[in-house]
């Protein structure tokens, strides 16, 4: 029983390593070759205004939403010590900084990613990627450089976009249903947010953006086993993207917080 | 020239080609035969560097394949064909697209000469004028035959056809191995077919080869191998169910 246990949990630390391995080269490859010419443009906007524009509208949605329910939740308590004035303060701060590149990267992780890691599985299984590399195009210059380069310049747009609308879903509820004024709201909104707010919400979703790609992109390159393998690696994407979302954030969470105390 | 000397591959515990030696001269089309599963398509992905070896090496025109650096490999491909067993085909592009992509990619040809490539490649094979369908609106045959006509838009020197005619209908099948032929007269390729079509394989090959057990344990002429006397040779281009192949598998499933 013991053996058993060891032997499996060392299969997982194998298969754990392995996966870091694979990722790294991958994400090495994809640097380098983002770099070297030539660049295919046409595909970085082809794929921008798939990972990008398309999402535009589930993302005002979430955000929306998000502000509403937020400003909701600390009216709740700040209404007790009468501070209701400074919800707007609370809106602003978290989804500038946490709420609006985390739920941005988790709604396009899903969207998107678990999109290009089924397109990129289905190529694997049906041969298409030795294909590619059979006509001389090397596969990840051709299918992750495009995708990496539009997500990472895509998601910062979108969580700009989504900081703007969750910030009006905060100012809705205020205006509306609070009985803060339009100007208060906007004024203390303004005062507490400084750039490096900005600056630090809109780095994390750089980086989320950078992970969605290559997460995505190395599951579909190592679909094994036909639509269930496609499947398997579709639903291994979006988990690992998950956490690896969650990680980094906490990690450039922890950074900024002593860099820009 | 393809020179395949000891070639050795393992996936896991399982070896699927056992220190294997093939020489196929330049112009010449040899047809490897064998069961299914037995290795055939791993020894065409050494061909064209899809696959590295574990041992041994595979020699195209003088150069070690799995040696060469990215530019050299890229120009080694670029007078290499290969014809995926599926097509292979691009879902997001149409047809045209998929038959031109190594000219699109790799030249400087006007787009005007490469879609008349791409409707001569296609004529040839008998599907002119379809090169705005896309791969999804296309029957097996149909995808199988535009993978064909990818396979000879670039003009290669070397094309590697993985089954090329399983799963078409016999007429297609037939004007499949008679343009195989052709390239083989007309243009001097060398073409490396792997199938399990018996028909075929003495339609088109100069040299058949048959791989068994990861090793090629025989190799001739499609008159010599038809009148072999070796008894897997035989079992299997007869195909017949009772032999030394199925009583090794029953031998195995027994013990």
């Amino acid at each position: 029983m013991l053996t058993l246990f060891f032997i499996d949990l060392g299969r997982r630390i194998i298969t754990f390593m392995y996966f870091c391995g694979g990722l790294a080269n991958l994400t090495a490859q994809t640097v380098y070759l983002t770099l070297k010419p030539p660049y295919k443009y046409g595909h970085i906007i082809e794929q921008s205004n798939k990972a990008g524009y398309e999402s535009f509208p589930i993302v005002s949605v979430v955000a929306l939403f998000i502000g509403f329910i937020f400003a909701l939740q600390s009216a709740y308590f700040m209404q007790r010590l009468g501070s209701e004035m400074y919800i707007a303060s609370l809106v602003a701060l978290a989804i500038v900084r946490e709420l609006g590149p985390v739920i941005t990267a988790l709604v396009v992780a899903g969207r998107v990613g678990a999109s290009h890691t089924a397109e990129l599985g289905s190529m694997q299984v049906t041969e298409q990627i030795d294909a590619l590399e059979t006509l001389a195009a090397n596969p990840v210059k051709y299918l992750v450089v495009p995708r990496f380069v539009s997500l990472s310049l895509m998601l910062p747009i979108l969580t700009l976009y989504a900081d703007i609308i969750g910030i009006l879903g905060g100012y809705l509820i205020c205006v509306l249903k609070l009985g803060i004024t339009s100007s208060m709201y906007m004024h203390i909104t303004f005062t507490a947010l400084f750039y490096k707010d900005l600056f630090t919400g809109l780095f994390k979703s750089l980086i989320f953006g950078m992970i969605i790609a290559l997460v995505s992109c190395y599951e579909g390159f190592n679909v094994e086993g036909g639509a269930e393998g496609v499947g398997k690696a579709t639903m291994r994407s979006v988990v690992v993207t998950f956490l690896m979302i969650i990680a980094a954030d906490c990690i450039f969470t922890a950074l900024f917080y002593f860099i820009f105390p | 020239m393809i020179e395949i000397e000891n070639l050795t591959k393992r996936f896991g515990t399982n070896l699927v080609l056992d220190r294997l030696n093939l020489k196929v001269p330049t112009g010449q089309t040899c047809v490897i035969i064998g069961r299914s599963g037995c290795g055939k398509s791993v020894l065409l992905k050494h061909i064209v560097g899809l696959l590295k070896p574990d041992r041994g090496r595979v020699l195209v025109n003088g150069k070690e394949v799995a040696g060469l650096k990215e530019l050299e490999l890229n120009a080694l491909r670029s007078k290499i064909s290969m014809v995926f067993q599926g097509g292979a085909l691009f879902d997001s592009m149409n047809v045209a697209e998929n038959v031109g992509f190594g000219l699109f990619e790799h030249t400087r040809i006007s787009q005007k000469e490469i879609l008349e490539r791409v409707e001569e490649s296609l004529s040839l094979v008998d599907l002119g004028g379809i090169g705005n369908l896309m791969p999804s609106e296309l029957s097996g045959g149909m995808k199988k035959r535009v993978a064909l006509a990818r396979a000879i838009c670039i003009k290669p020197e070397i094309i590697l056809y993985d089954e090329p005619t399983t799963g078409v209908d016999p007429i297609t099948a037939d004007s499949i191995n008679r343009l195989i032929r052709s390239l083989h007269d007309k243009l001097k390729v060398t073409s490396f077919v792997v199938t399990h079509d018996m028909r075929s394989a003495y339609h088109i090959a100069d040299q058949i080869a048959m791989l068994y057990k990861g090793k090629i344990i025989l190799e001739g002429t499609p008159e010599q191998i038809q009148h072999t006397q070796d008894p897997v040779v035989h079992q299997f281009i007869n195909g017949l169910s009772k032999g030394p192949i199925t009583e090794a598998i029953d031998t195995f499933k027994e013990a």
